[in-house]
């Protein structure tokens, strides 16, 4: 075996602002992905026309296809179609984000289901206006529910952004990647690199867990 | 069609048999390791349990493309020789779901009524023919629909092998990046289009399964969606 | 238009009721006076909670009218024709019932005050003092004062049921619908239930429709008694005529059986 805990050590630094930019895309990601699943969640819900048709479309197709290609897509072909400029930093939270919030409606679907149908009547009976129906009633119960879950796909947002090093994103594998080459070493800085993953992910996870067993007795 | 729309298709579709074969090489390899790991996870034995653990916990506590990157840049410095790239792709996508295998098949297991479990041992069944007679049978239809969705993730990661250089679609469509710029939505069109169609496949196969194993158990198959499902 | 002596709160003319095949309610008629209790009794399936829950607009006609206060209640004029109605139009009808559930359907994310405040806030536009005041007079009335800032979940299903009640009396309705408000009770809890009601029937005037499997308290407490089979109206008495001397063998034969079973 041929380790060199020095190469490891002068690699750390590094890696760890890599790791910085890993975890702030992928709790802008995960904002954008709750944000945006409720919103789809709503829409298939509500049941209007032409849109809901449109969101389960576009559900069903982005679940299905590589999240890579979905970048690809948004860096090479949307943005210039689009006019926009978008850094890979930003076209990583944007991919990540809205490929995720197709995992999180289908997630927020689930927790409004299940909300009894006695709550529902008893606003009706109470004549409870639209809104208020479902920012009083029907949400409060639902949401706090579904936060285990909603836990878990950040965790593997986290665990997916590594592959935006493929449009030039600096993040915790690209960090480890500049490492081999200029030390020539590949060992420790990719193997750290998956340490560290699992230094994050292992606890998350465990509290993930914990959420779940705390939301099953409630 | 113009010729160099034409010459993307056709470009695009010489990947299919790498993903195709990544995929397969990929999902046999997960339902091997799901069963030796998910059954391991129960076992008597506190060390075959533990082993599975860290197993399910490595692969599952880190990134995908980390493993990759691991095993096919650092493996050959530490044992000595190099992987095949199509060959450490599949060995990446079989260790990685098959760690989320394991709980499937572990949870399938789990969720079979004790019952059917104490009825065994009254009737006398060594452990192995309680798992194979009884138990996995059983089992089998619960795991279907969570594998349908595990098997598709999988198909989703092949893509992930255009990083070490396997010529599967995702990288045939990035070599003609630089050269067909303004066609660059045919390209990712085509290979979003063939994704789609293996996904309807992988899910058309499962719910066949699933009829069998329903039918096999007297009951009716339960729903499944058409696509991948959460992670 | 305000119902008069002569023009009774509620009239269900012809109303038909069906679940897939299944028809419910045939063509049924009868009205109800202001200021009325009536109690809604017969064996389950009859149709007696389809007729509650048709007036609350939780279920749609399928044929026939219903008139609450002289207005009717499913249906709008366009001309001359009459038209289903839109859920601008509902929401206007409905503000005259109210209903309280069998399973309470009390919202858990909220406490008592807030549970008997929140519609009166932001359906009838009450200001928060408002909606306060008259929650609290509601709680001492139903004799839960000392509870106003608990969770619905720390409360015995008798508490609960009395907070429903509360909840429903707060929008001050015209029509108040009991679905079978005791029959998820413990039997030591109902009578602090019972107790509620026949307060809310002796201290006002409004008009109640009350489905129960108590046959003491449609005895003691109702104007008059609707026994309903198979989606008819089969006797409408008063509750001596019919507890006493009730004309159809049926109804003789029902009430003793719930009565040998009480």
């Amino acid at each position: 075996m041929d380790w060199s805990w020095e190469s490891a050590a002068n690699s750390v630094p590094l890696l760890l602002e890599g790791l910085l930019v890993t975890v702030e895309i992928t709790l802008l990601a995960s904002v954008v992905a709750y944000a945006l699943g409720l919103v789809f969640a709503l829409i298939r819900r509500t049941g209007i026309p032409v849109l809901s048709q449109a969101v389960l479309l576009f559900i069903e197709f982005v679940r299905s296809t590589p999240l890579l290609i979905q970048v690809f897509v948004l860096y090479y072909v949307i943005q210039p179609v689009g006019g926009m400029t978008l850094s890979p930093f930003t076209t990583g939270v944007i991919a990540l984000g809205v490929h995720y919030a197709t995992y999180a409606a289908e997630v927020y679907r689930a927790g409004i289901e299940a909300v009894p149908k006695g709550q529902w009547e008893a606003t009706t009976a109470l004549n409870l206006p639209r809104s208020r129906v479902w920012t009083a009633v029907v949400l409060p119960q639902a949401v706090p529910r579904v936060l285990p879950a909603l836990g878990n796909y950040t965790i593997s947002m986290f665990k997916e952004t590594p592959l935006l090093l493929a449009i030039g994103v600096v993040d915790v594998l690209a960090r480890a990647k500049e490492v081999g080459a200029d030390t020539f070493r590949v060992t420790e800085p990719y193997t750290l690199a998956g340490v560290l993953f699992l230094l994050v992910s292992l606890p998350a996870s465990i509290l993930v867990r914990r959420l779940e067993r705390r939301a099953a007795h409630s | 069609m113009s010729s160099s729309v034409s010459h993307i298709i056709t470009t695009v579709l010489s990947g299919l048999t790498a993903t195709v074969t990544a995929a397969v090489g990929g999902i046999a390899l997960t339902v091997v390791l799901s069963l030796i790991a998910g059954l391991a996870l129960g076992s008597p034995s506190r060390a075959v349990r533990g082993i599975s653990r860290v197993y399910v916990e490595i692969f599952r506590g880190t990134s995908e493309v980390v493993q990759l990157f691991w095993l096919y840049f650092v493996l050959p410095v530490l044992v000595g020789f190099q992987l095949v790239p199509m060959f450490a792709g599949i060995l990446v996508l079989g260790l990685n779901h098959g760690a989320y295998g394991a709980e499937i098949v572990r949870g399938a297991v789990n969720s079979v009524p004790r019952a059917q479990f104490e009825g065994a041992v009254a009737l006398n069944l060594t452990p192995a023919q309680r798992m194979r007679r009884v138990i996995l049978p059983q089992a089998f239809a619960e795991m279907l629909p969570p594998f349908n969705n595990l098997f598709i993730q999988l198909l989703k990661s092949t893509a992930l092998l255009s990083f070490i250089a396997v010529p599967e679609m995702a990288r045939q469509g990035e070599l003609l990046r630089p050269v067909f710029g303004a066609d660059l939505g045919w390209i990712y069109g085509t290979e979003l289009v063939l994704y789609l169609l293996l996904a309807l496949l992988i899910t058309s196969g499962m719910r066949l399964l699933e009829r069998i194993a329903a039918r096999r158990l007297g009951r009716a198959p339960a729903k499944m969606t058409a696509t991948a499902g959460g992670v | 238009m305000p119902p008069t002596v002569d023009s009774p709160m509620i009239r269900f003319s012809q109303v038909v009721k069906s679940y897939g095949d299944h028809v419910v309610l045939r063509d049924l008629d009868f009205t109800v006076a202001p200021g009325e209790f009536v109690s809604l009794i017969g064996p389950s399936g009859s149709g007696k909670t389809t007729i509650l829950r048709l007036l609350m607009t939780l279920e749609k006609l399928d044929g026939g009218t219903i008139e609450v206060c002289g207005d009717y209640l499913s249906h709008m004029k366009r001309g001359e024709k009459l038209v289903p109605a839109d859920e601008k139009y509902l929401r206007e009808a409905r503000k005259r019932i109210g209903m309280v559930f069998q399973q309470f359907n009390l919202f858990p994310n909220m406490n008592v005050l807030r549970n008997i405040t929140e519609a009166p806030i932001h359906s009838l536009g009450l200001s928060r003092d408002e909606a306060e005041a008259r929650a609290v007079e509601l709680l001492e009335m139903v004799g839960l004062t000392d509870k106003k800032d608990e969770h619905p979940t720390r409360l015995s299903g008798g508490q609960q049921q009395r907070v429903a009640i509360a909840r429903a009396l707060a929008m001050r309705p015209d029509v108040l619908l009991l679905d079978e408000v005791t029959s998820a009770l413990d039997p030591e809890l109902v009578a602090d239930v019972l107790r509620v009601l026949r307060e809310i029937a002796t201290s006002t005037d409004i008009t109640i429709l009350c489905v129960t499997h108590e046959m003491q308290f449609a005895r003691d407490v109702s104007d008059r008694v609707m026994m309903f089979d198979q989606g008819q109206v089969l006797e409408d008495a008063t509750p001596d005529k019919l507890f006493n001397d009730p004309e159809h063998d049926r109804t003789r034969r029902f009430l003793k059986a719930v009565i040998d079973r009480a």
